[in-house]
């Protein structure tokens, strides 16, 4: 009987180990850009909330991170304004707009507004707002330009590698406290210089604060 | 059945001490071996085989997705006895495996020409352990989906495995054992696979043989790459006999537990996976030399060889009891000597005690020529040995754990229908991937048989 398969599968062969490797290599290139993308890590989407609240709009009139997220600076979680802190203003102001209705509608029933999430934290990780925000970490620093954003969208893909950059090395983003809230804080020439000084002076690193070990997170 | 091959090696044969029955040509081995995959209709006792592995690859199936689904607590383990039967099955099975890599490797760079007829099989043997090993450390895990977490890969998590862990050489010696052995027991069949094909009658056994074997010709620039190719592959898997089973050894002898932190666990271990995997190769080998009426192929002195290395190796190993007790209480640390103490009084004394009667009794009847070259005798000794090593593995996890620093924390360890239900899975899948090899590939090496008719020829 003859042979199946003529010179021509010599060809074919060697294709096959070509295509293999590229094969190979190309399907683990995709599973890693698919895993680093906006499109898994929610990043650059700005998500649909309840009411089309623009922090773009209430920060440019002033109005301090603070007054909504009270607890910011004493707890871990920044918090999410109730209903109250919006009438404070919006019983007098826009009141009759038909976008407020829910507003006036929990206002008036009691339930509470049920927002979007956007920045969401695995649940065996541990962070703490207040520890970040008295030791010179600045809200834009995680959060990008919210004062910017219409509709908030994640900044940060919020990785662990992300939170380790920081970790690793505070000094290259740590800014003086009364910089905080600046959301148009730039950092200086000097940042380096700068930031060793304010981890040593706000005691980001000494001995019983060190922040690469599992258990500053991973409580 | 040994009576009727003892019979055959003297009476049919003539000798005892030959290699390959008398009467062989290149056609008739071509024809024998061939024939088994090509136009036999499979044996009965295939059948059966094949039925009762397929009925345990369900319980493989159904155990795994249970402890997917319910997680590690459906077993037997919790503190202190943290690695259960999963760890002890592991242990034996990657054993196991060395026999198949010592058979084809070492035994091929000392020319020992007997492997010939045996090499094929065992390897066979070796990947299937091997693959039935990797089972449990990663069902092990807790969350075995996040396996990959294994390899060092640039991750979103900014982390590398722990390079200072034995268990992470682990993975690098499991992986690299896998792969070599993989590789090297299809170099060695590629020209088998050219003779398959030759040999085959219908279109698609010509064109899947045809495919594996790479469009081997037989010519003299083949050849000779095939002979390069293979002893460097020889050379690769030759360390990896010793050092596989040295970091499986390392994951215990690193810890401080006491009868865990011992510098002869790694020879000690090398010694014992080599016994146990013989003890395998011959529970294999006897049955299928019978059924397959390979008596010419695999003779009593092939019998009679790997009875005399598991010899060889069961004594190195009782040496290692030996020498655990005496370091025990030369130590005279409160720990060592309460460790060996428990082993031989405590509540698994039963299993310490079968342990020394299967591997360290036992193996003496191997002394006896008479006993080497009897088949059923062989057969009985091989499948005690395997229950031997089983449980040494046994003994060191769990009565090293049981009796923590702290008498506050001791506790008992017993498997529950899920870890023995795990352990049968697994043996059921080493045996379904045995008899499909049976079915699909030459399980003698056929041009290596030829060789040795043409020596042997040339001798007389």
């Amino acid at each position: 009987m003859s042979q199946v398969f003529g010179p021509w599968a010599n060809t074919v062969a060697k294709l096959s180990i070509v295509l293999g490797v590229f094969f190979v290599a190309g399907s683990l290139a995709l599973l890693d850009t698919v895993t680093r993308s906006s499109y898994v890590r929610y990043t650059g989407i700005a998500r649909a909330q309840p009411i089309p609240f623009s922090h773009l709009h209430h920060a440019n009139m002033g109005i301090d991170c603070r007054y909504c997220h009270t607890t910011v600076e004493e707890q871990a979680f920044a918090n999410i304004p109730p209903t109250k802190v919006c009438m404070d203003c919006h019983s007098m102001v826009w009141s009759d707009s038909p976008m407020l209705a829910p507003v006036i509608e929990s206002w008036e029933t009691g339930e509470p507004i049920q927002w979007t999430r956007v920045h969401d934290m695995p649940d065996f990780v541990y962070f703490d707002h207040s520890a970040h925000v008295n030791k010179g970490i600045g809200c834009a620093t995680c959060h990008g330009r919210v004062d910017q954003m219409p509709l908030v969208w994640k900044e940060q893909p919020l990785y662990m590698k992300w939170c380790l950059e920081c970790h690793r090395e505070p000094e290259q983003f740590i800014r003086p406290r009364e910089e905080i809230f600046n959301m148009a804080y730039e950092m200086p020439e000097n940042q380096l210089e700068l930031g060793k000084q304010l981890v040593e002076e706000y005691d980001v690193k000494t001995h019983n604060h060190r922040l690469m070990d599992c258990w500053i997170c991973h409580r | 059945m040994a009576t009727d091959s003892s019979n055959y090696q003297e009476e049919v044969l003539g000798q005892a001490d030959v290699m390959l029955g008398p009467g062989q040509t290149f056609e008739s081995i071509d024809r024998d071996i061939t024939d088994i995959v090509l136009t036999n209709k499979p044996p009965k006792a295939w059948w059966i085989g094949l039925g009762i592995a397929g009925a345990l690859m369900g319980v493989l199936m159904l155990s795994v997705v249970m402890l997917l689904f319910f997680g590690v607590g459906i077993w037997g383990i919790n503190s202190p006895v943290g690695w259960g039967i999963a760890i002890v099955n592991m242990v034996w099975w990657i054993g196991i495996g060395h026999a198949g890599t010592l058979i084809s490797a070492i035994l091929f760079l000392f020319r020992q020409d007997w492997r010939t007829s045996i090499n094929r099989f065992a390897e066979a043997m070796t990947l299937f352990a091997v693959s039935a090993a990797g089972l449990f450390p990663v069902l092990h895990l807790g969350r075995p989906w996040m396996v990959y977490w294994f390899f060092p890969y640039p991750n979103t998590l900014g982390m590398y495995p722990q390079f200072r862990s034995p268990l992470m050489w682990d993975v690098f010696a499991i992986s690299a054992y896998a792969t070599i052995s993989a590789l090297f027991w299809y170099i060695g069949m590629v020209p088998d696979l050219a003779t398959m094909r030759d040999r085959a009658k219908l279109k698609i056994q010509k064109i899947i043989y045809g495919i594996f074997a790479v469009g081997w010709r037989g010519s003299a620039t083949h050849w000779h790459r095939y002979e390069v190719a293979y002893l460097l592959f020889a050379g690769l898997a030759t360390p990896l006999v010793v050092s596989v089973h040295s970091i499986v050894a390392l994951d215990f002898a690193a810890s401080v537990i006491p009868g865990w932190h011992t510098t002869i666990f790694p020879p000690y271990f090398v010694a014992g996976a080599v016994f146990s995997g013989f003890a395998m190769v011959l529970t294999l080998t006897i049955p299928l030399r019978k059924i397959y009426h390979l008596e010419h192929f695999i003779t009593l002195r092939h019998i009679d060889n790997m009875s005399k290395i598991m010899l060889a190796n069961g004594l190195i190993v009782f040496y290692g009891y030996l020498n655990e007790v005496f370091f025990g209480w030369y130590s005279a640390h409160e720990f060592e000597m309460y460790m060996i103490w428990n082993r031989m009084t405590g509540p698994y004394a039963w299993s310490f005690w079968a342990l020394i009667f299967c591997n360290g009794v036992v193996p003496q009847l191997l002394w006896m020529r008479r006993i080497r070259r009897n088949t059923i005798a062989i057969f009985c000794i091989a499948i005690v040995i395997n229950i031997g090593m089983w449980l040494e593995r046994f003994v060191i996890v769990v009565t090293s754990l049981h009796r923590d620093f702290l008498p506050s924390s001791w506790g008992m360890y017993t498997p529950t229908g899920w870890d023995w239900a795990l352990y049968a899975g697994s043996a059921g899948f080493f045996f379904f991937a045995m008899f499909l090899f049976l079915r699909w590939v030459p399980m003698i090496s056929i041009f290596e048989v030829k060789e040795v008719v043409h020596k042997m020829e040339h001798k007389h």
